[in-house]
C-alpha cells in the first residue's frame, strides 16, 4: 500500500477544481438552507441550466462565450423566478417538492429526443470552452510534485473557480453582515415574527433563492467549461445530496462552510476510493468481496458511514457552534 | 395582582357599554369582519372600534374567536368578508407586513424571539427605514452605516428601558419566557407604532415580571400609545385596561368600562353558561 499516493490523489482532489466548483454551488445552497431556510433540494437543476447556458449558446447558436455566460445567469434567474413565485408564499415543504422534480424535469428534457437538436440529446455537447483555455496565460507543462501535479488546463481552471469561491465568500460575507443579512436569518428563525415587523417575507426569500441559484449556475458552468462537455445524466440528484453533504460537513450557516465541507468531502470520498483499490489490488481485501467496479458505490456507503459519526459527534459540522445547535433544535 | 396604575381618569367618558358603540377618536374601526372554518363561525364581528390613545382589553372564554380577529386584522389570516380602517387607512386585504408598516404592529401567544439572532439583533430587526435592508444597498456599507449607528442607539434604549441590556449579546433564545415576552414588546416597538396588538402578554411570566411588564404598557399609554390586548388574567384585565370588549362564539357581546364588565349579565352567561347567568351566579 502506498500511503503517500493515497494522501496524494486525496489532496489533489481536495484542492483540485472540482471541489471549488461544489464550494461554489454549495455557497449558493448555504444562502438558501444555511440562512434562509429555504429547502432546495434541486440545486444541480441550476448547475444544469448555467452549464447548458454556456454549451448551447456556443455550440447551437454559435454565440460568443461571454454572452452564454449571461445568458446561464438569465436562466438561472427565471429558474428561480419560476420555482419561487408559486412556492415561497406556501410552507417550506412545498419548495422542496418542487424543486427536486425540477431538477429532474430537466434533466429529462434536456436528454430527450425533441431537444436533442438544440441539446445534443443524451450525448450532451462538448468543446464550447476553447475561449477560455485560449487565453490560458500558464505555460503548457506539469505542476506540483509527484502524485500532487496538476496540468495547465487544470490549473488554469483552478485560479479561475478558486477566485470565484473567493469572490462568493465576500460576496457573503458583506450581505450576511447588512441589515439585509438581519432580515434573512430572521426570516429562516421565524417568517412571521419577520412579518409583524414588516419584512416582506416573500420578497427576501425570493431574493435568496435566486442569488444561490446564480452560484449554482456559475458553478455549472465551471463544471461544463473544466471537462469541455455536458452530459444531462452528470446532473442527477445525487449532486444536490453531495452538495448538503459538504454543506452540512462543513458546517450550514458559516461563511466558510461550504469551503472547508467541499475540501474535506473532496479529500475523504477519493482517499476512500483509492484506499479501496489499493487494498483490493495488493489482494488486503479479497476481490470475491468487493470488485474493483464496485468501489464507486462502496465509497460513498464509507463516506455515509462517516457522517452518520459526523452527525453524532459534532452536528454543527466542522464549523458549526454547538450552542447554536441546541438553541435551533428547540 | 393588580398594577399600580395610580389615579386613573376613565379615557372613554360618557362612552355608553354597548357591544360595538362609537368611541370618540377611534384609531381602528372594523366593519362586518367574518371568517368561518368550515362550518364554524369562528369571527363575527358587526362593529368594532378601538380608542385612540387607550388600553383596550379583548377578553372572552376559550375559542370566542380573539386571536383569530387579530390574526385578521393584523393581516396574517384572510378574512371572509370585513372592512376596517386603522387611522382612516383601510387595511383589510393587506399583507401582515404593510399592516405592520401602516403602525400596527402585533405580538404573538406563543412568543416568537429569532432565537439565532442576538437580543440586539431583534431589536434592530425591528427599525425601519434601513436602506441597508435592500438587496444592492446592502454590499455598500457607507450607505446604511449612519442609519445603523442610531438604530442601535435607539435599541440601547429600549434594552435599558425593558431591564434586558446585560442580554445585549446574548442569543435570544437564551432568554426565559419572560424575558422574551419583553423583547418581543420592545421589538414592536422598534417598528414605532401607533398601535400595539399584544396577545395574551402575560402568559407563562411569573408574578414579578408581570408587574414590569404592565407597568411597560401602562407606561407605553401615558406616552401615547394605543394598546389592544388579549387576556385571560382578568386582575391585569382590571388593573390596567381602560375599555373592555369581550367576544363569545366569535361575536362582541359586551363592550364597556372595566368596572361594568364583571357585572354584565351577557359577559357572565359567556364564561359560566347561560344556566348559571340566569340564576345570577356571581361567580364572575
Amino acid at each position: 500500500m502506498d500511503i503517500l499516493a493515497i494522501l496524494g490523489d486525496a489532496t489533489r482532489a481536495a484542492i483540485g477544481p472540482e471541489a471549488a466548483i461544489y464550494a461554489l454551488a454549495a455557497i449558493g445552497l448555504n444562502m438558501h438552507f444555511g440562512y434562509t431556510g429555504l429547502l432546495n433540494f434541486g440545486q444541480v437543476g441550476f448547475m444544469l441550466v448555467g452549464a447548458y447556458g454556456v454549451a448551447v449558446a456556443v455550440t447551437t447558436f454559435s454565440a460568443p462565450l461571454w454572452a452564454g455566460v449571461l445568458i446561464g445567469i438569465a436562466l438561472a434567474v427565471a429558474l428561480a423566478l419560476l420555482l419561487g413565485i408559486p412556492t415561497l408564499r406556501l410552507r417550506a415543504d412545498y419548495l422542496a417538492i418542487t424543486t427536486i422534480a425540477a431538477g429532474e424535469i430537466l434533466r429529462y428534457t434536456y436528454r430527450s429526443n425533441f431537444a436533442s437538436p438544440v441539446t445534443g440529446g443524451v450525448y450532451g455537447l462538448t468543446r464550447f470552452a476553447d475561449p477560455i483555455y485560449a487565453i490560458n496565460p500558464i505555460p503548457a507543462g506539469r505542476y506540483g510534485f509527484g502524485q500532487l501535479s496538476f496540468s495547465e488546463r487544470s490549473l488554469w481552471i483552478m485560479v479561475i473557480s478558486w477566485s470565484l469561491v473567493a469572490l462568493a465568500c465576500v460576496l457573503m460575507f458583506l450581505l450576511i453582515r447588512s441589515p439585509w443579512g438581519r432580515v434573512v436569518r430572521s426570516v429562516r428563525e421565524d417568517e412571521d415574527a419577520a412579518r409583524s415587523l414588516g419584512k416582506n417575507v416573500f420578497g427576501y426569500r425570493l431574493q435568496s433563492l435566486v442569488l444561490g441559484g446564480v452560484l449554482g449556475a456559475v458553478g455549472g458552468m465551471l463544471l461544463a467549461v473544466y471537462s469541455q462537455a455536458v452530459q444531462p445524466d452528470a446532473y442527477n440528484p445525487a449532486v444536490t445530496f453531495y452538495l448538503y453533504t459538504l454543506l452540512i460537513l462543513g458546517g450550514a450557516g458559516r461563511i466558510l462552510g461550504p469551503v472547508v465541507g467541499s475540501v474535506i468531502f473532496w479529500f475523504v470520498v477519493v482517499c476512500a476510493d483509492s484506499l479501496l483499490r489499493q487494498a483490493i489490488g495488493s489482494g488486503l481485501i479479497p476481490a470475491s468481496l468487493i470488485s474493483p467496479t464496485e468501489v464507486g458505490a462502496v465509497r460513498f456507503a464509507l463516506v455515509g458511514a462517516g457522517l452518520m459519526l459526523l452527525m453524532i459527534y459534532r452536528p454543527q459540522g466542522i464549523l458549526g457552534d454547538r450552542r447554536e445547535m441546541m438553541l435551533g433544535d428547540r | 395582582m393588580t398594577a399600580d396604575a395610580g389615579p386613573r381618569a376613565t379615557r372613554l367618558p360618557g362612552v355608553p357599554p354597548e357591544p360595538g358603540v362609537a368611541k370618540p377618536d377611534p384609531i381602528l374601526v372594523a366593519e362586518g369582519v367574518t371568517k368561518t372554518f368550515g362550518g364554524l363561525h369562528a369571527v363575527q364581528v358587526s362593529r368594532l372600534e378601538v380608542q385612540r390613545g387607550a388600553i383596550t382589553a379583548l377578553i372572552g372564554p376559550n375559542g370566542a374567536g380573539k386571536t383569530t380577529l387579530f390574526n385578521l386584522l393584523t393581516g396574517f389570516d384572510r378574512a371572509d368578508a370585513g372592512r376596517w380602517s386603522f387611522e382612516g387607512r383601510p387595511l383589510a386585504g393587506l399583507p401582515a407586513y404593510r399592516t405592520a408598516r401602516a403602525g400596527m404592529v402585533r405580538t404573538f401567544q406563543l412568543t416568537k424571539s429569532l432565537t439565532l439572532l442576538t437580543v440586539l439583533e431583534n431589536l434592530k430587526l425591528g427599525s425601519r427605514q434601513q436602506a441597508g435592508e435592500r438587496f444592492f444597498a446592502a454590499l455598500v456599507h457607507p450607505l446604511w452605516r449612519a442609519r445603523e449607528a442610531s438604530i442601535e442607539r435607539l435599541a440601547d434604549e429600549m434594552l435599558a428601558r425593558f431591564g434586558l441590556g446585560l442580554m445585549r449579546d446574548e442569543f435570544a433564545g437564551t432568554l426565559s419566557g419572560g424575558q422574551r415576552k419583553l423583547l418581543e414588546l420592545a421589538r414592536a416597538l422598534m417598528v414605532q407604532p401607533a398601535m400595539i396588538m399584544l396577545d395574551e402578554p402575560t402568559a407563562g411570566v411569573n408574578p414579578a415580571l408581570t408587574q414590569s411588564l404592565l407597568r411597560h404598557i401602562l407606561q407605553l399609554r401615558d406616552e401615547g400609545m394605543t394598546i389592544l390586548f388579549v387576556e385571560h388574567d382578568m386582575d391585569v384585565v382590571m388593573g390596567i385596561s381602560d375599555w373592555v370588549v369581550c367576544m363569545a362564539e366569535g361575536r362582541v357581546i359586551a363592550e364597556g368600562p372595566p368596572a361594568s364588565i364583571g357585572s354584565n349579565h351577557a359577559v357572565i352567561d359567556a364564561y359560566l353558561g347561560a344556566h348559571h347567568g340566569r340564576r345570577g351566579g356571581g361567580e364572575g
